[in-house]
């Protein structure tokens, strides 16, 4: 359960290596948590070490956002086992490289199921599990990207377009249900997954990321832009004609 | 064509506590004693708690996920013992429509809270204190006999003898021991309906309590109200009011007529509207608490108050909780031994330095505690403020706040608490184990469960 200050006793991170994601953990974490999973395709990467303080527990579960299948079990089996979920951060996705997924539309296939129906799942069974809890809130990390697709970067871009609009209803459904869903649209992050790419305007860290997602699941938002002009920023970028948009140096 | 009666007329609910910082969804019953024992079959696995009027600050009135049952007030049932001097009432019935009745009567509660919005049940639930805790200990105190229903639907009826274990486990329990359906309780018999009130501005913390200290013996309710916001010398000055039942002979000749009258009104309610950010202020505050100490006399002896205006003068704005907005706001209460003013003083100088807006605190001496396993009250100070729920700054303070407290062996008032953890409780409150072992023995399955026990660890969790 949460306290009166919206600190969480038990947070789950979905994509448990994720650079972002951990980000947000170390900001949510407080002496009132008391359980932390890192739920991994790769647990040995976990590093649980990390997040070491006293009294918390964390754990290492092995989860696989490709396997669509296992979601539902996978969400119950946690709850079993360590009891409400408070907090669930929706972290994984892939951003692949699009000149590959030009010559290989499998692979762009399967970079969507990842970030797209992957996070559908989750996200799905996680919402039921705080349905019966009567409590909890989902963080989602959608992206930008979704905002606009851009030549560079479409078919991950869609993937977040799609998870976005996913997201958003999902948070409308459950209005009244005590579960609220945060939607978190971060612009460049240098991160593990943008390494090697070239930076965009308003490039930001994961910890920055961390801090203004954290304070927004706290106050409950709806959405959250990390950094926040980027708002205002995508205000104007959403109407911008697409030959001047093609040409716009958005990395 | 056959009928199918529903088990349970419960609707979907957000249910709050009077803070309004977190809401949990649930299906929320209403019940009588006719109906409850269905409702307590008809309970999930999430299980189910009692509510009374929600005017716990915090979550031990909701339950995430399964069912909060709420008592119908059944005034009607009201019964005084004039020879025992004793009522007998529904734990539905609000301390608002009691007192309506008994007052008239010659009759006042043994210990009301600062407002009359709560219930017999919760009153006994959270074993409440008043104003009158030096003198005549707490709610349970005075309970000589209750009807409980268990987690197996048997009606059991306890007392301080009869089995003493669960009455002491119920009184304070926060519900989590079973329903209580209705209760006996001694009555405070009084000659008129006013109090003879001694208000006294003073200066600075260490006056104030010497003067409480001084007063113990003699006074039957008291209370201080504390400036947090004031520094330096006057760290710690505040007001204090002492107050005793007015006799019939000390009403004014237009009183007199009728000294049981008893009419107690709200006048303005808050509008339900979130209030502008800002409103509550550090600098709002800081001018409140200065306009409010200076307008209280140096010393004023022997003023006559009504019962609402002396106990309760927050019911006379209704809904004031709505004041800290959207994010609400939580209480912070405990109290620590005596022995231990050093550490209250503390405790006054870290909020005093930490510039919360914080409105006027209460302290207050407690005599010695009862037999009850959660019982709050222990011999000592007890302090008590409300603070809007944001965490920047706020979480830090109040676990260091936490450590000061466990560590010289105070406690927080589970009635108010929305923010300690599993560990706080455990070390405040010593005789937990024996508690939980009386709660297993009632309640083997652990059907009753609240947000607060969840959170704090008092029942096993059980999902869905
Ligand atoms: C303005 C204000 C001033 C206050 N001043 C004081 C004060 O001076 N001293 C003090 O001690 N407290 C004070 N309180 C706190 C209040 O007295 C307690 O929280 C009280 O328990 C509220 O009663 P309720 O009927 O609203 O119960 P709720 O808040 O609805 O429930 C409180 C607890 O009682 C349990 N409960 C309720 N009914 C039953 C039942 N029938 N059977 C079993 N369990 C039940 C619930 O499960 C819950 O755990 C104050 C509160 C406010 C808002
Ligand atoms: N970085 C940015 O610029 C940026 C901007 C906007 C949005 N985002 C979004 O923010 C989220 C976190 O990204 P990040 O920056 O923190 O990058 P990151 O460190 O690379 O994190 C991505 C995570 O997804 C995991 N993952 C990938 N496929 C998975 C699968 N099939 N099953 C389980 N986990 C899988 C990865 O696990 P492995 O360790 O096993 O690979 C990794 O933990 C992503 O959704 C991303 O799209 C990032």
């Amino acid at each position: 359960m949460q306290n009166a200050l919206n600190e969480p006793q038990t947070i789950v991170l979905l994509g448990g290596t994720s650079e972002i994601g951990r980000a947000i953990v170390d900001e949510l974490l407080s002496v009132s948590t008391q359980t932390l999973v890192l739920a991994c395709r790769r647990p040995d990467e976990a590093q649980p070490e990390r997040f070491a303080a006293d009294g918390l527990h964390v754990a290492v579960e092995y989860f696989d956002a490709a396997a669509t299948e296992t979601h539902d079990g996978f969400v119950r089996k946690l709850a079993a086992e360590h009891g409400d979920i408070d907090i669930a951060i929706v972290a994984f996705g892939v951003l692949g490289v699009q000149s590959q997924f030009d010559d290989d539309p499998h692979a762009a296939a399967q970079a969507v199921h990842v970030n797209y129906t992957g996070a559908v799942s989750t996200s799905l069974a996680i919402a039921a599990q705080m349905r019966r809890q009567g409590h909890g809130q989902i963080a989602v990390l959608s992206s930008v990207a979704g905002e606009r697709a851009r030549a560079g970067n479409f078919v991950y871009g869609s993937s977040k377009a799609g998870l976005d609009a996913f997201a958003q209803g999902l948070g409308d459904s459950l209005a009244g249900s005590g579960v609220k869903v945060t939607v978190i649209r971060p612009g460049f992050v240098h991160s593990r997954m943008t390494r090697g790419l070239k930076s965009a305007p308003l490039a930001t860290t994961p910890r920055v990321v961390g801090e203004l997602a954290a304070a927004g699941i706290r106050k409950g938002k709806h959405t959250v832009w990390t950094p926040g002009v980027l708002r205002y920023v995508f205000m104007v970028l959403r109407h911008v004609p697409r030959p001047i948009f093609r040409r716009l140096p958005l990395g | 064509m056959t009928t199918s009666v529903p088990a349970s007329r419960g609707h979907r609910a957000l249910l709050a506590g009077w803070g309004l910082a977190a809401s949990s969804a649930t299906e929320l019953v209403d019940v009588d004693a006719g109906t409850l024992a269905a409702a307590v079959k008809d309970l999930p696995a999430r299980g189910g708690i009692a509510r009374g009027l929600g005017r716990s600050y915090g979550d031990p009135a909701q339950n995430a996920g399964g069912h909060v049952l709420r008592l119908a007030p059944t005034n009607e049932h009201i019964v005084i013992d004039d020879v025992a001097g004793t009522v007998t009432a529904g734990a539905g019935v609000s301390f608002d429509d009691l007192l309506a009745v008994i007052v008239p009567r010659g009759y006042f509660v043994p210990v009301t809270p600062g407002t009359r919005f709560v219930t017999i049940g919760g009153a006994i639930a959270s074993d409440i204190h008043g104003k009158n805790h030096h003198a005549d200990g707490s709610f349970g105190d005075h309970v000589t006999s209750l009807r409980m229903m268990l987690a197996d639907t048997t009606v059991v009826t306890v007392g301080p003898d009869n089995d003493p274990d669960l009455f002491w486990a119920t009184v304070g329990g926060m519900g989590l021991t079973g329903v209580i359906i209705d209760a006996t309780f001694r009555l405070i018999p009084v000659d008129s309906s006013r109090m003879s009130v001694e208000t006294r501005r003073i200066d600075n913390l260490d006056d104030i309590m010497s003067r409480m200290a001084a007063s113990d013996s003699n006074v039957r309710y008291s209370v201080a109200w504390i400036d947090l916001l004031a520094k330096g010398k006057h760290l710690g000055r505040g007001v204090l009011t002492n107050a005793e039942h007015a006799t019939a002979t000390q009403l004014a000749a237009s009183q007199a007529t009728d000294p049981l009258c008893f009419d107690a009104k709200q006048i303005v309610a808050v509008p339900p509207i979130v209030p502008a950010p800002g409103v509550i202020n550090r600098l709002s505050v800081t001018a409140f608490n200065e306009l409010w100490y200076r307008k209280a006399p140096l010393v004023r002896q022997g003023e006559l108050q009504s019962i609402p205006a002396y106990f309760h003068p927050l019911d006379l704005v209704g809904n004031w909780n709505r004041v800290y907005g959207r994010q609400g706001f939580l209480q912070y209460q405990f109290v620590v031994p005596f022995g231990a003013e050093d550490v209250l003083r503390a405790v006054i100088e870290r909020i005093s330095a930490a510039t919360l807006p914080i409105f006027l605190t209460v302290l207050k001496r407690f005599g010695a505690g009862n037999p009850g396993h959660l019982s709050f009250p222990i011999g000592g100070w007890t302090l008590a403020i409300d603070v809007r729920a944001e965490r920047a700054g706020l979480s830090a303070l109040l676990n260091g706040l936490d450590t000061l407290v466990l560590d010289a062996g105070g406690r927080h008032y589970l009635a108010k608490d929305f923010q300690t953890s599993p560990a706080a409780v455990r070390r405040g409150y010593p005789r937990l184990d024996e508690w939980l072992a009386i709660r297993e023995r009632v309640d083997p399955a652990g059907v009753w469960a609240s947000d607060l026990s969840r959170r704090l660890g008092l029942t096993p969790f059980r999902t869905n």
